[in-house]
């Protein structure tokens, strides 16, 4: 291995010593010292968009891009001086002077970066003329939000777009003062290859890009005497709602949100977990239909993940074929909902509305996507709410949240295994499918239920699992970019005759799985997403029941309705079909 | 503007440069030669054969003046805003050319007849300032002028 060579300078009178290539700015955080920027985010390159992060340097008269430039041995760099700050102030409110200044009605208020970078430099008046481009803002898709002229050019949505998803729906075109962020030249967002991943929204550090809001339809349904609303929480919400209120980034908070969401209105509390497990059923029936009897074409590749479903129709509808037709687990749950709850409590599904709160975007767009979603005679989810619109509903509303209660949800639909939560983070659709596989194939249970090699955030992972003397060949990959890696070695395979590189794929759009959706709180790191993962981990391993075909009322749900897995009833009710779309609409 | 053949004309310009690193733009170049300007079936055709984004195509055609993705006009007025034209006038001239023949930089007017756009020096400084119709150079331009240099184009339309 090859050693590192390391660096040693000065920062700020501190002397520092770092490996080669680390950036100043990175450095300067190992002394304590925070530089200013905006454009830069931990999970993107620099693009020395922004300007706020100069610096200076002993014996340079130029002042130096500290986002950008590593530290060389026996500098001496400067990083605050009445001067610098100076400088950024300009570079601040030149920024300023073509952003509109309505803060008090943007959806990030009291979140944006740029408000709380002018609010600690005091910025008080401005110093430059305003000109605010006139650009209309774009809500064809239905699920984000493109309103360029709060776009500070940071060119970190663009950087996630192409390089991080590589879905390439956004670019900035025109130049200079015209320059603008725009879908694949100056056409909708809905009729761009854009994938409704929401990752653009996540790092965007202003109000340019956001997630469609639709609390105030949720609010008026719970108002409605006449309406029956029934809510459900996805696996990785529980792991990140607490960072709106305080606690520790990773707390799982499953038994708050339940005690929460009822004092919102919802009459029943289910749990989108009951869901995933419920989908382990049906995808994990299918692999072995399809491994074993050979009943269908591998490798078989998950498909809950809804900006992926979409990313596949677009990029690789030559592969539809390999595709897992079990919905989504919030479908599962909104179908169950509205024909085996209604019927049990005998309720009329015309009357329930079902809420799914999501850690993405993209969920917005699923729960109408095909005729398939109203399997139930109604369309089975009726609204999609991300985490970042629920905290905002919680706060709405006064609860608080902190001194709540824990409370159980409703079981019918609402208990889970240990399989069903860790669906949130990367690996843990394929774990909870191995389990339960395993047991289907073998009709024993696994010894040891953990699979250390699908877990943690490498981006592509591959392993290979010996069910009983049976090989099979798994890979896991998150971030669309890792995924068309994968997507691509199994069609040039296919193409080439040679045998498929593995049996099972699992695929999740966002880096780090849903813990790192597009619809989930905001600044999200690899740390971050490691303890939140961790916090469903954790979840897992404290209970008793691991395997999605040990939770008592899935096997009720079989027993009194559905029959078995892929029966005709659960075809109808939980499986969807997908079709070619083509990536630009015009 | 029918676009005859616009497949096999993409396939003939991806092809000759296929080979080439940073290839996209003498393709564009290429494209932009063939029809006057770079149509929007071109550009998603370029996407297809070169396995280019069209939102880098995009970023490509919309950062550089050179690239046109309208049909040119019949006329295309070139108004100078070089140093010494900007100083003497020449943004007069544009707001009289927009008001006249309601057309932004760039665009052509929708009966086609003219397309107005922006360049930056033609070399003639001693003459600001100066537009060209085509080939043809109007010297020592003042606002008043600009109705007559037009009126002389549209003519030669409506004889023809």
């Amino acid at each position: 291995m090859a050693t590192v060579t390391k660096i040693k300078a000065i920062i700020n009178g501190n002397p520092v010593e770092v490996d080669a290539g680390t950036t100043i700015l990175d450095a300067a955080r190992k002394v304590q010292v925070n530089i200013p920027t905006l454009c830069k985010h931990p999970d993107l390159t620099a693009s020395a968009g922004c300007g706020i992060c100069i610096v200076k340097a002993k014996n340079n008269r130029k002042m130096l891009r500290a986002c950008c430039t590593p530290l060389e041995e026996g500098m001496d760099i400067i990083t605050h001086d009445p001067d610098i700050v100076a400088t950024r102030r300009t570079v601040l409110e030149l920024i300023l002077s073509n952003h509109p200044t309505d803060c008090l009605v943007c959806g990030r208020n009291n979140n944006c970066e740029l408000q709380k970078i002018c609010a600690e430099f005091g910025i008080r008046e401005d110093n430059f003329e305003r000109i605010l481009p006139e650009i209309p803002v774009d809500c064809s898709t239905g699920t984000i939000i493109l309103d360029p002229k709060k776009c500070i050019k940071c060119g970190r949505c663009i950087d996630a777009c192409q390089n991080m998803q590589d879905v390439w729906a956004l670019s900035f075109i025109d130049r200079g003062f015209k320059t603008r962020i725009s879908p694949a030249g100056d056409i909708k967002l809905a009729e761009s290859p854009c994938v409704r991943c929401g990752q653009c929204s996540a790092h965007c550090p202003t109000g340019a890009i956001f997630e469609n809001d639709e609390t105030q339809k949720v609010w008026s349904l719970l108002q409605d005497p006449d309406k029956y609303c029934v809510v459900q929480i996805a696996p990785a919400v529980r792991v990140a709602v607490g960072e709106g209120f305080g606690y520790p980034v990773g707390t799982n908070l499953t038994k708050k949100l339940y005690a929460t969401l009822r004092r919102l209105g919802f009459k029943t509390v289910f749990d989108t977990n009951f869901g995933a497990d419920l989908t382990i059923m049906e995808e994990g029936t299918e692999f072995v239909e399809r491994f074993v009897n050979k009943k269908g074409p591998l490798p078989l590749i998950t498909s809950c993940c809804p900006a992926w479903v979409d990313y596949l129709e677009k990029y690789y509808g030559d592969m539809i074929s390999l595709f897992s037709s079990a919905k989504s687990p919030h479908e599962m749950v909104g179908a169950m909902t509205k024909t085996y709850y209604a019927e049990k409590k005998n309720i009329d599904p015309a009357k329930i509305k079902v809420i799914s709160i999501m850690p993405c975007t993209a969920k917005k767009y699923e729960i109408s996507r095909t005729e398939d979603m109203s399997a139930s005679g109604f369309q089975d989810v009726d609204v999609s709410l991300t985490t970042r619109e629920l905290i905002r509903m919680i706060k709405q509303a006064g609860i608080d949240f902190n001194q709540l209660p824990d409370e159980d949800a409703n079981l019918m639909l609402g208990d889970y295994a240990g399989a069903g939560t860790i669906f949130g983070a990367t690996g843990g659709v394929m774990e909870a499918a191995l389990r339960t596989a395993y047991f289907a194939i073998t009709g024993e249970n696994l010894k040891d239920v953990n699979f250390q090699a699908v877990r943690g955030l490498e981006g592509v992972k591959e392993t290979t699992v010996n069910v009983k003397g049976t090989e099979v060949k798994i890979a896991v990959a998150h971030g669309l970019k890792n995924v068309k890696f994968v997507m691509d070695k199994v069609r040039d395979a296919i193409k080439n005759g040679q045998p498929v590189p593995y049996h099972f794929i699992e695929v999740m759009a966002c880096p780090g799985g849903c813990v790192g959706g597009g619809g989930q709180p905001y600044m999200v790191t690899d740390d971050i997403r490691k303890q939140r993962a961790k916090g469903l981990y954790d979840e897992d391993a404290a209970m008793t029941k691991r395997c999605s075909h040990e939770n008592p009322y899935v096997q009720e749900l079989y027993k009194d309705f559905l029959e078995k897995p892929l029966s005709h009833k659960a075809h109808k009710l939980l499986h969807t079909h997908y079709k070619s779309r083509p990536l630009y609409v015009k | 503007m029918v676009v005859e053949n616009l497949v096999n004309d993409v396939k003939e310009v991806v092809t000759r440069w296929k080979d080439k690193e940073g290839n996209l733009i003498m393709i564009l170049h290429d494209i932009q030669d063939r029809y006057g300007y770079v149509p929007r079936e071109a550009a998603l055709e370029v996407s297809r054969q070169s396995d280019s984004p069209l939102a880098r195509i995009y970023e490509v055609l919309t950062f550089y003046n050179y690239f046109k993705l309208q049909p040119p006009g019949r006329f295309n007025i070139s108004v100078c805003l070089g140093t010494a034209c900007y100083l003497k006038g020449a943004p007069a001239l544009i707001d009289e050319i927009r008001h006249l023949l309601h057309v932004e930089e760039g665009a052509t007017t929708k009966d086609g007849i003219f397309h107005l756009q922006i360049v930056r020096c033609l070399g003639c400084c001693g003459l600001a300032p100066v537009i060209t119709v085509d080939e043809k150079v109007y010297s020592a331009v003042k606002r008043a002028d600009v109705a007559g240099i037009i009126a002389e184009h549209s003519k030669a339309v409506s004889k023809n």
